[in-house]
């Protein structure tokens, strides 16, 4: 580990990987705080980029301080305009925008900053810890335990899903297993589904399909949904905070860097549960006078969810490079970024390229520590980039989105299809549909494909479900997964209708 | 017409004048550009193939610009169909290609073969190569023939290609030529080296069908043993290897990478292609090239080429067909 260590410091310190770092957190945080942009349109905006530049570690550090900035950027607008630029940052401005309507902007973007900081970092501290123990049991998986295990992964999709989008999630991974199919498939050396187009032969492009259910849609629906933000326009000073403010936030953040990293490792969870579930429980463990606080502009309100974001987005990367499965859409567009690269995640990441591994979990230390100076002392200039019209914007997302989709093959018939995806993404986004399962659905679909043809191949038969304890125990979690929520919602309905429970 | 019929005596002459001269004027151009068409994209094998054929070429002041297209689509297919439709404007394209497109061309994917192209020369070419984990108690080619007579279900053979593709063919042949029965190998593909790696070492296949370069690779970094290679002698690179014919297994297998050009290309421009890449061999800067991407000199030029790959279509033909894929 310790060699390890001193790999990923050489790497992540080398001049062309820091200005990555430098450029990834100014990226991020600059489209981050634009109300609407998201980290995965930014991301999905950003692979053709890394891509060209052929180095994967370099491209990794890029793409993840592009992640790390948006979240980070995303509470700026949230705290300034009350308009999140990122849904992880939602649960950020019930705290933060009150405090700035009372004058407080410039104390809320500190408290941001540095809870930002202490979950990314104590984040990145128990990533180095978990992923080499989780890499190492992984080693000894077969494919039928990955086949399981992608299934808890789309099983995990429609739990987090939130009421009343479960049914809308599993459609939409649904729709991603079946647009996976298309091409030739692992046991059929034949094409399938492709309606004699030779364009789709080897399947939709992961690229294609990420720009056109992120970035596209996002551009369009700022065309067609105009919202008017508007600011108070006040001036953004007194950026201290006291020394019984920062004893009050120690132990929040504390407990949400735990929290929020565990909640960003499981798959389907993220960013967004994390700061919703951080600021429920540290608003049920408060006194009670502090209760009152919530929602007024208590800065515990204000620390909890910044902190569980960061570490969410950090604990997202424990699947992603310890098992090369994607637990958030974001998660799947860099898993799509690496295997352009020629790099497979997964538990052999750590033994064949460490230097990519390591080089990532120092950039997110290096990154932090960026995005902290960065945000301090010069937030209140780069807040102003919230006044950028958007109709300079637009054309620019749109510009590179097609760019993108075009470089990497140099195939006309991607632009078609970007073109069609991104109308039909921008419909079901209307329709309030969640694109990220589509995603996953999709990237896990071909895998899941691959590893179960392999299993029946090598015991002829669906044997290895019940002849493997291991792959037995995932399939038994994922289908708790699946029936837990329902037996839950089955239970509160009948407690609503007057019937006890049983303890 | 005539300045065509001079300017083609002209190349001829100046071809002729620098094949008598010796690899002394290696640095005279011959070709004044080439435009290489990929049928993949941007970072494939074919890709490298493409570009550091091109800047070895260039650099050795042989071919005086190249460009670069991917066209990637249909396996292949689109890039070989453009080629063949858009004939006359692309006299001054080479497309690359490899051991798929015999394949390919066989099980239908795509409607053309190489025959509808002009086949300008093999360049390169990879030897395949069967390895076991390190921690195997398989050491050689007849440790693992008796643990596929022991258990042939049990004994499963990975790679990373679809079944019947280049991997899997590999596997079949070898087992073929061993006398066992190349229905009964079972076949597991995995869609990249890495993953088929941890299977290897996960203990889910007994041993991997790979290319030998990166064979060779992995035997360096002390995670495999190579137990047999598919050329006619040991290669230089991993001399302890031992081939398949050293172990009583009659059989040989070239992964080749060549180029080709649309159909109906003037002699003269082919006779220019064919010689530049002829001369690029003796370059240092092709040897530069070919030592940082650890390929193999493979050289097959116009006929021999064809010879070569009809001898291919025919072996793999065979083996499909046994297969049960054609």
């Amino acid at each position: 580990m310790l060699e390890g260590l001193l790999i990923g410091l050489q790497t992540a310190f080398s001049i062309q990987n820091l200005l990555m770092v430098i450029a990834g957190c100014l990226i991020g945080t600059f489209i981050g705080m634009l109300p609407g942009l998201g980290p995965m349109s930014i991301i999905a905006i950003m692979i053709p980029v890394a891509i060209s530049m052929g180095d994967p570690s370099a491209a990794l550090i890029l793409l993840a301080g592009v992640y790390y900035g948006a979240i980070f950027g995303g509470s700026t607008s949230s705290i300034l305009l009350n308009a999140p630029g990122v849904a992880g940052t939602v649960a950020s401005s019930f705290d933060g925008y009150p405090m700035a309507r009372q004058g407080k902007a410039g104390k809320a973007l500190t408290i941001a900053a540095i809870a930002s900081f202490a979950g990314g970092t104590l984040g990145a501290v128990l990533l180095m810890v978990f992923a080499p123990a989780l890499s190492s049991v992984a080693l000894l998986f077969h494919s039928a335990e990955y086949f399981a295990l992608m299934v808890v992964g789309l099983s995990a999709i429609a739990a987090f899903a939130g009421s009343g989008q479960v049914a809308k999630a599993v459609i939409m991974t649904v729709l991603g297993l079946i647009m996976a199919t298309v091409g030739e498939g692992a046991l059929f050396n034949l094409p399938r589904f492709t309606m004699g187009i030779m364009d789709l032969q080897s399947g939709f492009g992961f690229i294609t399909l990420a720009m056109a259910m992120f970035a596209l849609p996002e551009a369009l629906f700022l065309v067609l949904k105009p919202k008017d933000l508007k600011g108070d326009d006040g001036e953004i000073k007194d950026l201290r905070i006291t020394k019984e403010e920062a004893k009050a936030i120690a132990p929040v953040v504390g407990r949400q860097s735990v929290q929020g990293f565990f909640i960003g490792v499981l798959p389907g969870a993220g960013a967004t549960i994390a700061s919703f579930l951080g600021y429920a429980v540290e608003r049920n463990i408060a006194p009670k006078e502090e209760q009152e606080e919530f929602g007024k502009g208590s800065i515990k309100g204000l620390a909890a969810p910044e902190t569980a974001n960061n570490a969410a987005c950090t604990g997202s990367f424990v699947p992603l490079l310890t098992l090369g499965i994607p637990g958030s859409g974001t998660t799947a567009i860099l898993l799509g970024a690496l295997i352009a690269l020629n790099v497979t995640p997964g538990p052999r990441l750590m033994l064949d390229e460490p230097q990519i591994f390591w080089a990532v979990i120092m950039s997110m230390f290096i990154g932090n520590l960026v995005l902290l100076i960065l945000n301090l002392p010069l937030i209140p200039y780069i807040a102003k980039v919230l006044s950028v019209p958007r109709n300079y914007l637009i054309p620019f997302i749109l510009f590179f989105t097609l760019m993108g989709a075009y470089i990497g093959q140099n195939n006309a018939t991607e632009l078609l299809i970007l073109v069609g995806f991104g109308v039909c993404a921008t419909a079901l986004k209307f329709a309030d549909y969640p694109l990220a399962p589509l995603l996953i659905g999709f990237i896990l679909g071909g895998m899941m494909e691959d590893n179960f043809a392999r299993s029946m191949q090598l015991y002829d038969g669906i044997g290895f479900i019940w002849e493997r304890p291991m792959t037995l125990g995932l399939l038994v979690i994922a289908a708790l997964l699946v029936l837990l929520p329902s037996y839950r919602a089955r239970r509160a309905r009948a407690r609503a209708a007057g019937i006890a429970d049983g303890d | 017409m005539t300045t065509i019929k001079l300017g083609r005596r002209a190349l001829i002459a100046a071809v002729a004048a620098i094949g008598l001269t010796g690899p002394t004027l290696a640095e005279d151009q011959v070709v004044d550009s080439i435009h290489f068409l990929i049928p993949g994209g941007a970072g494939g094998g074919w890709d490298g193939t493409a570009r550091g054929t091109g800047e070895a070429l260039t650099n050795a002041g042989l071919v005086g610009t190249a460009s670069y297209e991917n066209m990637s689509g249909g396996g292949g297919g689109k890039a070989i169909g453009f080629l063949i439709e858009n004939a006359d404007s692309n006299h001054g394209t080479l497309m690359v290609n490899s051991t798929p497109i015999v394949i390919r061309s066989l099980t239908g994917v795509f409607p053309h073969n190489f025959r509808d192209l002009t086949l300008v020369s093999g360049t390169i070419g990879d030897y395949a190569a069967i390895v076991v984990g390190k921690d195997s108690p398989i050491n050689s080619m007849d440790d693992l023939l008796a643990a596929f007579d022991a258990d042939p279900s049990a004994t499963a053979i990975g790679g990373g290609s679809v079944p019947g593709g280049m991997d899997h063919l590999v596997a079949a042949m070898v087992m073929e030529a061993a006398g066992k029965d190349a229905l009964g190998v079972k076949y597991i593909p995995y869609d990249a080296g890495g993953k088929a790696m941890a299977a290897l070492l996960s203990g889910e296949i007994a041993a991997l069908s790979t290319g030998f370069s990166e064979a060779v690779d992995l035997s360096n970094a002390g995670e495999v043993k190579i137990i047999g290679v598919t050329s006619e002698e040991r290669v230089d690179a991993a001399p302890d290897a031992m081939t398949m014919k050293e172990q009583g297994i009659d059989t040989t297998f070239v992964n080749w990478r060549g180029f080709f050009a649309a159909p109906g290309l003037p002699e003269d421009k082919l006779a220019a292609y064919q010689d530049a890449i002829a001369k690029m061999y003796d370059t240092p800067e092709w040897e530069e090239v070919r030592a940082r991407n650890g390929w193999v000199n493979i050289h097959n030029s116009g006929a021999d080429f064809q010879t070569f790959l009809e001898q291919q279509e025919q072996q793999i033909g065979d083996l499909m067909k046994k297969l049960g894929f054609l």
